[in-house]
């Protein structure tokens, strides 16, 4: 479970994000839609505290994941970000093994167990369908899978820290449409046990695999979320005329 | 008209490249041409007599070796540390990394008899380490920190930043990070920057004159005074008359295990890169089509 309460991220002096109050309901799928550069990476970003990887950014408001505090100073990043998942645009497994891309991280979290970590692998492989494909291949490098192969490890390599939400910052956008299917599908059979967002520019999308959508647009040169609710509602009745007609294709 | 212009600068870029090239070629061919006449097994082995003309030059090697040894296991891991450190700071512009990159470009272009003269004073005469090899070792590391720690963090730098977020993702720690994903990623380029150090260091001969020393004997330890071949090959070219040909079998000696340096660094590199990061050394390879 995801809630935030009147957040704003800024970049220095400039505001990206203009007083979010937002929820994403567990066991869900929440789809962020809304037009290029209008705050959803920032706002998906602030979730798990990737801002601070930016020295100029700065939060305020509140972000409440699993009842916890994401701003408490007590809790470190590297906790949260083992809770929650995120997945980026563009695949980007290290440059190293397949099995060495789940293990890494997971042994750096405190599993050093051979054997658990072997079955850990083959269990999240096959979560993504990769397991049958890279089988036998476990330690050739995971550059060399194709762009969708490189998508679901990514995945992979999140579910094996076990998160309970999986932020996905447009995951299928670079991808082609057979790829961009496959890893679609596997986002589905995620739902359920995984609270899952996902950023994404594909409307159509949106609407196949969502169960709640938050619009966000351009505000005075800050992102705001200007219509949220259960997906079939907001596509066949926004309220907001702008959400309106961006649906529509008339806008944005 | 286009295509005139296209084919003239073409044309004038090609030139340029085939003249450094034959430059390079020239200076090679005509070491080796008058160098090999006195190439030969007792040349490695024996050492130098008659002040150099005849006998050959096994301990000036050692020495070499030595000097270049004790240079690298000093800058080495100074200049990683440094470019670290240095690296870390992506986003400041100003600062004390600003100000230690300034005062490294300015020492990178210090000439080297000034860093000769600085290794006397400080290391031959205030350390009390006198002419050795120890003293030409650490005065040759102060002359490639600039060098190793500018191409170190530019290598650093280069590694994508996706995998600095995929890692950060992960609650991977920043020493994991470093240790596991950005060093293996930056070894070639690190390793690229090593061989301009060794090839600097291989060639230094006035920053050695004041430290090392001249003698011609063998050192019998760090602190013993030793002659590196590129203070050979101006002693026997300056000061020893008759001693042309030793200086040329010298200077092709030193070519050659300069190129020979220069290979095995790049392989070990990329090795060591696929190792750490848990692939073979073809996948490095290979990356770059993927």
């Amino acid at each position: 479970m995801i809630q935030t309460q009147s957040l704003s991220v800024y970049y220095g002096d400039k505001q990206a994000v203009r007083d979010v109050t937002f929820h994403a309901p567990a066991g869900k799928i929440t789809a962020i839609v809304g037009p290029s550069g209008c705050g959803k990476s920032t706002f998906l970003s602030s979730l798990n505290r990737m801002t601070d990887l930016i020295p100029s950014a700065r939060i305020e408001g509140q972000v409440i994941v699993n009842c916890c505090d994401v701003q408490d100073r007590n809790r470190s990043p590297a906790e949260l970000r083992r809770c929650v998942g995120m997945i980026f645009q563009k695949p980007n497994p290290f440059a190293m093994s397949i099995r060495n891309n789940i293990q890494l991280a997971v042994r750096e979290h405190g599993q050093r167990d051979r054997q658990q970590l072997n079955q850990i692998t083959e269990s999240v492989l096959r979560d993504v369908g990769l397991w049958d494909e890279v089988k036998d291949r476990l330690d050739d490098s995971a550059l060399k899978l194709s762009g969708g192969q490189q998508q679901r490890l990514c995945i992979a390599r999140a579910l094996a820290l076990k998160p309970s939400i999986l932020l996905m910052d447009e995951p299928c956008s670079a991808l082609d449409p057979i790829a961009s299917a496959t890893v679609e599908a596997l986002i589905l059979s995620l739902k359920e046990r995984y609270t899952i967002l996902i950023v994404t520019h594909n409307l159509a999308q949106a609407r196949r695999i969502s169960d709640e959508v938050a619009m966000f647009w351009m505000n005075d040169g800050a992102g705001e979320i200007i219509e949220q609710g259960p997906t079939e509602t907001v596509f066949s009745k926004p309220n907001h005329p702008i959400a309106a007609a961006y649906f529509a294709g008339t806008s944005g | 008209m286009n295509s005139l212009t296209d084919r003239l600068v073409s044309l004038m870029i090609g030139s340029a490249a085939a003249l450094v090239a034959a430059v390079l070629g020239w200076v090679l061919l005509d070491i080796l041409y008058r160098g090999i006449g006195d190439l030969s097994w007792e040349f490695l082995a024996q050492p130098p007599e008659d002040a150099g003309r005849s006998g050959g030059i096994a301990p000036i090697i050692v020495s070499t070796m030595l000097i270049l040894m004790v240079a690298l296991i000093a800058a080495v891991p100074l200049s990683l540390s440094a470019a670290a450190a240095l690296a870390q700071q992506r986003h400041r512009r100003f600062g004390w990394a600003w100000i230690a990159s300034r005062c490294l470009d300015v020492l990178a272009a210090v000439p080297s008899v000034v860093f000769g003269l600085f290794g006397n004073a400080f290391f031959c005469v205030a350390l009390g380490m006198g002419y050795s090899i120890l003293a030409g070792g650490l005065t040759l590391a102060c002359m490639i920190l600039p060098i190793l720690i500018h191409t170190t963090e530019h290598g650093l730098r280069a590694v994508p930043a996706d995998y600095h977020y995929a890692a950060a993702s992960l609650g991977l720690s920043r020493t994991t990070t470093f240790f596991r994903i950005t060093l293996p990623a930056a070894l070639p380029a690190i390793a690229a920057g090593l061989v301009l150090g060794i090839g600097r260091a291989l060639a230094e001969t006035a920053a050695l004159i004041f430290t090392a020393g001249y003698v011609t004997r063998q050192p019998e330890s760090l602190m013993g005074s030793g002659r590196s071949m590129s203070v050979h090959i101006f002693d026997m070219a300056m000061n020893v008359p008759a001693g042309d040909g030793r200086a040329n079998a010298t200077a092709a000696l030193l070519v050659a295990m300069l190129l020979i340096i220069n290979a095995a660094a790049m392989s070990l590199a990329s090795k060591a890169s696929a190792k750490l990061s848990g692939q073979t050394a073809e996948d490095m390879n290979s990356r770059q089509y993927v």
